[in-house]
């Protein structure tokens, strides 16, 4: 939608940022993902879709190792970052987040002022040198956001008295504040009104200029709309990555295409 | 199923301003079930009114006491016989020294006012209470320039003349009582209508020591209070950080497998674990193992510790899991560490519950008895306020709810009073505390 032909063509020189293969995810005893392999690019929305439990989500929080937090979640496979296996001994979960932001389902400000919610990172990681430098980084963070004009005069309000659609903009601004390499989004429009979706699918296709982003969407329309590369997962298979204009217009699957016309999920 | 096979095909037309058979039942049934609730409140509410009523009928009359004022000559040839002020001369005259002086006292007191009675001498001073001469010492002592002079002297009086005042004690009491006779309650009255003797605040009561059987009008619970006060200060200081942080260990870091469960198990099953059990405990560990001193706030913090960590524990837990998990996840999605999450987001949020659930379990422990007993906080220990912290904490010492209980079996009846007037106060501090942990919980409880 955004999207002028000749980015489009662009896509395939751009080099991957996310690597993963052959990753299988286990719950227990039930297999969630099987043996997906897909090749992430930089400075791209790649959108994963696919019906209710199909792993999509689940393939997602691998991605940042938020998954390390549920006990009974196993992953196996490779998924390299810029080459670097993720998984590895030596990768410590919370440098690797820092690195990979995300953006949840329901937006989660902490029930702080809505400075404090964006500063927090940047103060964790010392990325602000002073007062003034984190200042610098809460503006152009809530810029990035989209959500600086309305908030500028009550920077001290607190961050959970603003609206859904705010609130998970200023959520964006949040994970964007602490200047990752990639950015997560799982649902992120799923508790927003018509309005407040427009804003932040607007705001993401902002945002792939500077990152890669990944977003789990349950609306094929938002897919279509921000997101240059789809993955489609059905049952915990990857069943088709493409060219999001591909996808939606000529899948090669007959499952995709099924569910791309409405007739499973 | 055969019930459905029967019933006729096409129901019978029915209009809905009609009540039907099962529709009074289900609302007859509604209102006697709200009929039930109503009665067991009203049940509640009347036990409670009648609980404070006694509480405050029977011990409020500890608040006040019955003193006499006497003008008392401190004469000179009594008290320091080789009138050279020296301290440890004068020290040497005991109380018995000091008894003929309030008899002169009465004697004149008597002359001033034109009184006219029968008793001896002898017998006016015997309404004051036994540790009249004491106090009379203690305050020459204290400034031995007060020898020579006639000072104006408030006396306690004894505890049956304190009860006649109160109406505890009547002339029909008295017939076979070797303390006091008709008589002396006669002067009494004269003494009244004079306005030499009358009732008074107490506030020895709330701030004075306990005294001996015999003197039961010059108790008082406040040296007890402070060795509560130690005894929380221990469990504060102890319970608060172990149990706090053993709850954030458990709840957020702990690996979930069965010895965690284990653990989770055993907490549940120490908060139901009898407190006479932790006295004995304590008895057997701190005092006959560790050798620490017997009676001392400190064992007993220790063993109340030991009874509120449960408590703590527990409620702590179930604040640190009512914070919604999209909080942790929030920080560690922007690469705060496990701890940083805690402590920067969960902690905050779960605080409230923290207080709250310590306070609690402080009102707990200050109102708790038995283990006391196996300590040997109890009975007739200390006489004086503990001068350091060292020696609150060290020294031995009483609990109030010790001390109430050793009023109450007491064979003397104006402990009786006492021990009632000890409950006010032991309430008095509890609601306080309860208040203080729903004020605080209203006041830092943040939504999400």
């Amino acid at each position: 939608m955004y999207d002028s032909p000749a980015l489009e063509a662009a896509l395939d020189q751009k080099e991957s940022k996310i690597a993963a293969k052959d990753v299988q995810v286990f719950y227990g005893d039930t297999h969630a993902i099987k043996d997906v392999s897909i090749d992430i690019p930089e400075k791209t929305v790649t959108a994963f879709i696919g019906p209710s439990g199909c792993g999509k989500s689940t393939f997602l929080r691998c991605l940042n190792r938020m998954n390390d937090t549920i006990d009974i979640c196993r992953v196996k496979g490779d998924i390299l970052l810029d080459g670097e296996d993720i998984y590895d001994k030596r990768v410590d979960p919370v440098q690797l987040r820092a690195k990979v932001g995300m953006v949840f389902q329901k937006p989660n400000p902490f029930p702080k002022s809505i400075y404090d919610n964006i500063a927090y990172g940047p103060r964790i990681h010392g990325l602000a040198k002073n007062k003034a430098d984190l200042d610098e980084i809460v503006e152009k963070s809530l810029r990035r956001g989209a959500i600086w004009d309305e908030v500028k005069d009550r920077l001290h309000a607190p961050g959970t008295g603003l609206s859904g659609g705010q609130q998970q903009r200023l959520c964006i601004a949040r994970a964007v504040a602490t200047q990752p390499e990639v950015l997560l989004m799982d649902e992120p429009c799923s508790a927003l009104d018509p309005i407040a979706t427009a804003q932040v699918e607007e705001l993401i296709d902002e945002l792939r200029h500077k990152f890669a982003v990944v977003i789990v969407t349950h609306s094929m329309q938002q897919a279509a709309r921000v997101s240059q590369k789809t993955a489609f997962f059905h049952l915990g298979n990857l069943v088709e990555f493409g060219d999001t204009g591909q996808i939606f217009t000529n899948p090669t699957d007959p499952r995709t295409e099924s569910y791309i016309t409405g007739r499973i999920g | 199923m055969t019930d459905i096979s029967q019933t006729p095909s096409n129901p019978p037309k029915t209009s809905i301003h009609k009540t039907d058979e099962r529709t009074k039942k289900r609302n007859a049934a509604e209102r006697r079930f709200k009929a039930y609730g109503i009665a067991a409140i009203t049940a509640g509410l009347l036990v409670l009114v009648v609980l404070v009523g006694t509480i405050l009928n029977n011990g409020l009359g500890a608040f006040q006491q019955t003193f006499v004022t006497l003008n008392v000559e401190l004469a000179e040839a009594k008290l320091d016989k080789k009138g050279n002020r020296n301290i440890d001369d004068i020290k040497k005259v005991s109380t018995f020294g000091y008894a003929p002086l309030m008899k002169t006292a009465f004697e004149a007191k008597v002359e001033e006012l034109g009184l006219e009675t029968g008793l001896k001498s002898k017998d006016m001073a015997a309404i004051l209470s036994k540790s009249a001469a004491a106090e009379l010492r203690e305050f020459v002592l204290e400034d031995t320039s007060r020898i020579g002079t006639t000072v104006e002297f408030t006396f306690l009086t004894n505890s049956r003349v304190d009860g006649y005042m109160k109406g505890r004690v009547t002339r029909e009491s008295i017939a076979n009582d070797k303390k006091i006779s008709a008589a002396q309650l006669d002067f009494v009255d004269q003494l009244v209508a004079a306005g030499v003797v009358e009732k008074r605040f107490n506030a020895n009561f709330i701030f004075g020591a306990d005294a001996s059987d015999q003197r039961p009008e010059a108790a008082g619970i406040g040296v007890s209070m402070m060795g509560s006060f130690f005894m929380m200060l221990v469990v504060l200081v102890l319970a608060l950080p172990i149990g706090v942080a053993a709850s954030i260990y458990l709840e957020e870091f702990a690996p979930k497998n069965w010895i965690t469960d284990l653990i989770e198990v055993n907490i549940s099953n120490l908060a139901a674990v009898p407190s006479i059990v932790f006295g004995i405990l304590g008895l057997a560990v701190f005092i006959n193992y560790m050798h620490l001193p017997q009676s001392a706030p400190l064992v007993g913090g220790l063993v109340l510790t030991l009874m509120t960590l449960p408590t703590i524990i527990i409620s702590t837990r179930a604040s640190l899991k009512a914070v919604p998990p999209s909080i942790r996840d929030a920080a560690l999605g922007l690469g705060a560490s496990k701890m940083q999450s805690v402590f920067h987001h969960v902690l905050p949020l779960a605080a409230p519950g923290i207080l709250t659930g310590t306070i609690i379990g402080l009102a707990q422990a200050l109102g708790e008895t038995a283990p006391l007993l196996l300590i040997g906080m109890i009975g007739f220990i200390a006489s004086n306020a503990p001068d350091s912290i060292s020696a609150g904490l060290l020294s031995p010492n009483s609990a109030m709810p010790a001390q109430i209980y050793e009023w109450a079996k007491r064979a003397e009846p104006a402990f009786y009073e006492r021990a009632w007037g000890g409950i006010i106060i032991l309430l008095i501090f509890l609601v306080t505390m309860n208040t203080i942990a729903v004020i605080l919980r209203r006041r830092f409880e943040r939504r999400w």
